[in-house]
Parts: C-alpha cells; structure tokens; sequence
C-alpha cells in the first residue's frame, strides 16, 4: 500500500514541477534546462529550515513555512540567473540554465552543514498527500486563470513572436523574467514537498537528468498546455513503475521500452499529446495540425 | 502654430560603420496620410524602426505629440500611441485571429495579475468588453467569421489585414503600415487604399506607409518624403514629387 501511496506523492510532486516548467518553456517559450537546479534549492532551502530552525509548532503551520521558503528561495535563485541568462535565446539559455543548475548541485554537494555528498538526513516529516495534491490542484488553477488572462497573453505572445510582442505594447524583460522567477518559485515548491516527505535529500536527485525528465515531460503532454503537462507527468511517473511491475523480462527492458515509447510518440505526433490545447475547451480551434 | 503629432528631429542612425538614416527631419500632423517611398536599401524601414523604438537613433530624437522617445522601449512607445505593421508578416501564427487581436489591448488592460488569477469581477467585466470590441474590431476589416481559425492559416490578403486590425487594436494616434501592398494583385491593391482611408476616418489617426506600389503611394499619400541612401531628398505631394528631378535620377539613374 505503501508503494502505491509514494508513486501517488510522486505523481502529484511532478505534476507541479511540469506545470512550472510549462510556464517557462510552453508559456513563455524560454528554453530552460535548468529546472531540478531551482527544484533542488528549493528542497534544500526548506530542509534547513526543517533541521535548524523549525519552530516548535504545528507540523501544518511549518509546512505552509517550508514551502513559502522553498518559493522564496527558488525564486530569488531564479531571478539570479534570469537577469544575465534572459538576454540569451534558444539554445545559449539552455546551456547557460545547464550549467547554472550544476553549479548549484556542486556547491550542495560541497556543503557539508546540509550534508555534502552524503546526503541531507532527518528532515521532519510534515508533508502528506494533501499537501501534495493540494499544490498540485492549485498551480493547475493558477496556469489555467494565468492562459485565460491578459497577462497570460501577453507571456504566450513572446513565444509566438518577441519582436511582435514587444510592438504590441508587451514589456519583454518584465515578463520573461516573471515567468522565469514564477517558474522556478513553483519547482521550489515541489522541493520542499520532495524533502519533507522523503525526509532525505541527495544531490544527485537533482541533476541535470531530471531537468531532462520534467522537460520531456512537457512535451509529451504539449507545451503550452496544462491538460498536458498532468497528462505528461502521470504518464511518465507511472509507467517505469508499470514497466517494473510486469516481470523479470521486462524489467531488464524497460528503459528500452520507455525510450522506444517516445520515439514513436513523437513521431507520430510531434507537438505532443494536447498540443497547445486543454481537455475541456468550449471552443477547439479550426485547422490545428 | 499647435505641436505636430510626430516631429522627426535630425535623426542618424549607423550600424558600425553604415549610415543607414542620415539626418532626416519631418513632421507630421494629426490626421496625415503619408507616404515614405525610396528604392531598397534607403532606410524606410530603418525608420520606422526609431520611431517604434526598436532602434535607438544614434543622433537626433523623434518627438510624439511634444514627448520625446528617446530612451523609451518599444512596447512604452505603444502604450503612448504608435502601432505598426510589418514588411514580413509578424502575427502571432499559432494563437487564434481572435486571440491575436486581444494580445494588442496589452497596454490598455485595467485590471491587475491577481484579479486574472482569482478570476474576480473585475476581470471578467474587462474580459467580456475586450471580447466585444475585438469581435466589433474583427468584423470592420471582414475577420470576424475567421476569429477562431489560426492566423497562419488565413490567406495571404487576410493575414496582412489582421495585422493591421492587431496595431489598431492597440488604440494609436499613429499607425505606421510598413509596405502593405507587398504581394497583393491590383485588385486587392485598390481595396487596400480603400481601406487606409476607411482606417483613418473611421479611427481618426495619422497614417504613414512605406510602399514600393507607386499607383498607391499617389492615390492616397497626401504627403510623400522620399529617401535614398538614408538622406532625405525631397518631399511634398505627389506631383511635385513625380517632378523632382533627383527622385527620378534615384530611381532610373542619371544620365550620362
């Protein structure tokens, strides 16, 4: 039952770090590949919090503590790097959010206060499925109001054309940089989650494979689309675990089998699996490819 | 005298070491119909890029309405009341028509981030009015049964239509239509002078356009300045322009 309950938390930590990084990538169309560096300092930044200063209060009240240090910090992270990196397109940002996040990682590792390489032990556990489920449900309702509001437009139109955008009246740095600093406040979210459920963190766990793995993630669902990205993120949360579950044979395979699975799902469709689109919309638009 | 809406003070821009403008002054009153002509390569669009704030004169100042743009980024430059079009067709591809014209109702937005998130009153009374004047918008320029399809998939003639229904979107004092004729036969051509006149009765506003179809630049250009080499080197209405005997030596050549 356990098992079960954990992939459940899991589903739910990852449906939140898509949505951010939907925000960056399918929103506002930034390439980031630095999404578990903001995902991790916000895990840690909460940790600290849960070892050294936690305060003697209800698990809940230091929950809703944890996370809004796990925002802050996130966010301050990623205004940081979003002034110098917003300068930068296509792939320069993503190399450059690459090496932000493994500088972050070196530095965790290098720390030994919280841990070092040998991880960050004994972190209170005030985290539970509600918590989870319940970040989850709100950034859902968040990037859904956001899609439907001016603001949300203004932040698509620099994905669909910056210069336009910018002649439409859109301030380009003020809204690359909030999606930028929102996004990674919202991964610093699903950190705090992550610590204060496993009550150990790694730096490993934060490497740059899992920026790969959320941004995947993003595609497959669709960028830009919300229904997407939890389609996205319960896919590829549960079916290594199906993989796993279904024998021996298959085990040995499964990382093929996984890789294989996204090959052809590209292919066949390459702008994922809602597109731009969400599940419930009133009105589909005409001749979408 | 009362201050013209757009006054062109000895503008130069250079990239490197290429003068693309080269001390170019004019001005412009409410309610003008003007037009920029010059072969390629003469800086029109260099232009219309200082005074939409995508580039930044290197000498000189362009003035609207008596408030210097200098310094000013492009998308304060629209708030203030510029909007323009583009030589290679700039829509927002993959969002709706509709969605392309709300986009341009950017800077006249009233109700704040939170109120969008929470959804509150606010936001949806501001909502449903963008919706109808965009619908209202759409419909002048024969959009507004396409407002759902994406703006890559309209027509070509279409797409250029929107773009301009998309800058007047942004309420401007100035539009500035940067060669709308471009790849139109002359039937849409003479809809479209149709059109420019329609735009600036119905939308009281100044209108520059830059365009290489001379039949159009003189029907309906009351004003044209002509550039060449980034200088200025005439100006006035379509005959004297037509008469003037560097115009014709910069566009057949002088004679030996």
């Amino acid at each position: 039952m356990d098992y079960y309950l954990q992939i459940l938390t899991n589903v739910g930590i990852f449906i939140t770090l898509t949505l951010s990084l939907n925000l960056i990538n399918g929103y506002c169309g930034q390439f980031s590949l630095g999404h578990a560096g903001f995902w991790g300092v916000g895990a840690y930044a909460s940790a600290v919090y849960g070892v050294y200063f936690a305060l003697p209060i209800d698990p809940a009240l230091n929950m809703a503590i944890a996370l809004s240090i796990g925002f802050v910090a996130a966010a301050l992270c990623g205004l940081l790097i979003g002034i110098p990196c917003l300068r930068l397109k296509g792939d320069y940002l993503a190399i450059a959010t690459i090496g932000f996040s493994e500088i972050l990682r070196i530095i965790i590792m290098n720390t030994e206060s919280i841990g070092g390489p040998r991880g960050f032990t004994n972190i209170p556990r005030w985290s539970n499925s509600w918590w989870v489920w319940g970040i989850a449900l709100a950034v859902t309702l968040f990037m859904l109001n956001l899609k439907r509001s001016a603001h949300g437009r203004a932040i698509i139109s620099i994905r669909e054309d910056e210069i336009a955008a910018e002649t439409m009246g859109v301030n380009l740095f003020r809204y690359k940089l909030f999606s930028f600093i929102v996004g990674a406040g919202i991964a610093g979210m699903a950190g705090s989650l992550v610590a204060h459920d496993q009550q150990f963190l790694h730096p490993n766990n934060f490497s740059f494979m899992w920026s790969v793995c959320i941004l995947v993630m993003v595609i497959l669902g669709g960028q830009g689309s919300v229904s997407g990205s939890i389609v996205g993120a319960v896919i590829l949360t549960i079916l290594p675990e199906i993989l796993k579950l279904i024998g021996s044979n298959v085990s040995t395979w499964r990382v093929s089998i996984y890789a294989a699975l996204m090959i052809i799902l590209m292919l066949t469709r390459p702008q994922g699996i809602f597109g731009p689109h969400e599940l419930f919309e009133k009105k589909r638009l005409k001749g979408v490819a | 005298m009362t201050t013209p809406l757009l006054d062109i003070q000895n503008v130069t821009m250079k990239f490197g070491g290429l003068t693309a403008v080269r001390d170019v002054s004019f001005t412009v009153q409410k309610k003008d119909l003007v037009a920029v002509i010059g072969p390629n390569g003469a800086g029109k669009t260099t232009l219309f890029n200082m005074i939409t704030g995508i580039y930044e004169p290197t000498i000189g100042s362009v003035v609207l309405d008596g408030l210097p743009l200098n310094k000013k980024m492009a998308s304060e430059i629209t708030d203030l009341g510029i909007a323009r079009t583009f030589q290679n067709i700039r829509l927002f591809n993959n969002l709706s028509v509709l969605d392309n014209i709300k986009i341009a109702r950017h800077t006249r937005i009233k109700y704040s981030f939170f109120d969008g998130i929470f959804k509150t009153k606010k936001y949806r009374a501001e909502e449903k009015m963008i919706e109808e004047e965009s619908i209202k918008l759409l419909a002048l320029f024969n959009l507004d049964s396409k407002k759902d399809l994406l703006a890559k998939n309209l027509p070509y003639g279409a797409q250029r239509k929107l773009e301009m229904a998309r800058a007047l979107a942004t309420k401007p004092k100035l539009l500035l239509l940067d060669e709308p004729a471009a790849g139109m036969n002359p039937t849409e051509t003479k809809e479209l002078s149709e059109l420019i006149h329609f735009i600036r009765e119905e939308f009281q506003i100044a209108v520059i356009l830059i365009e290489h179809d001379m039949r159009l630049v003189m029907e309906i250009a009351e004003k044209i300045f002509v550039l060449d080499y980034g200088n200025l080197i005439a100006s006035g209405s379509a005959k004297d322009v037509q008469n003037n005997p560097k115009v014709v030596e910069a566009y057949l050549g002088a004679e030996i």
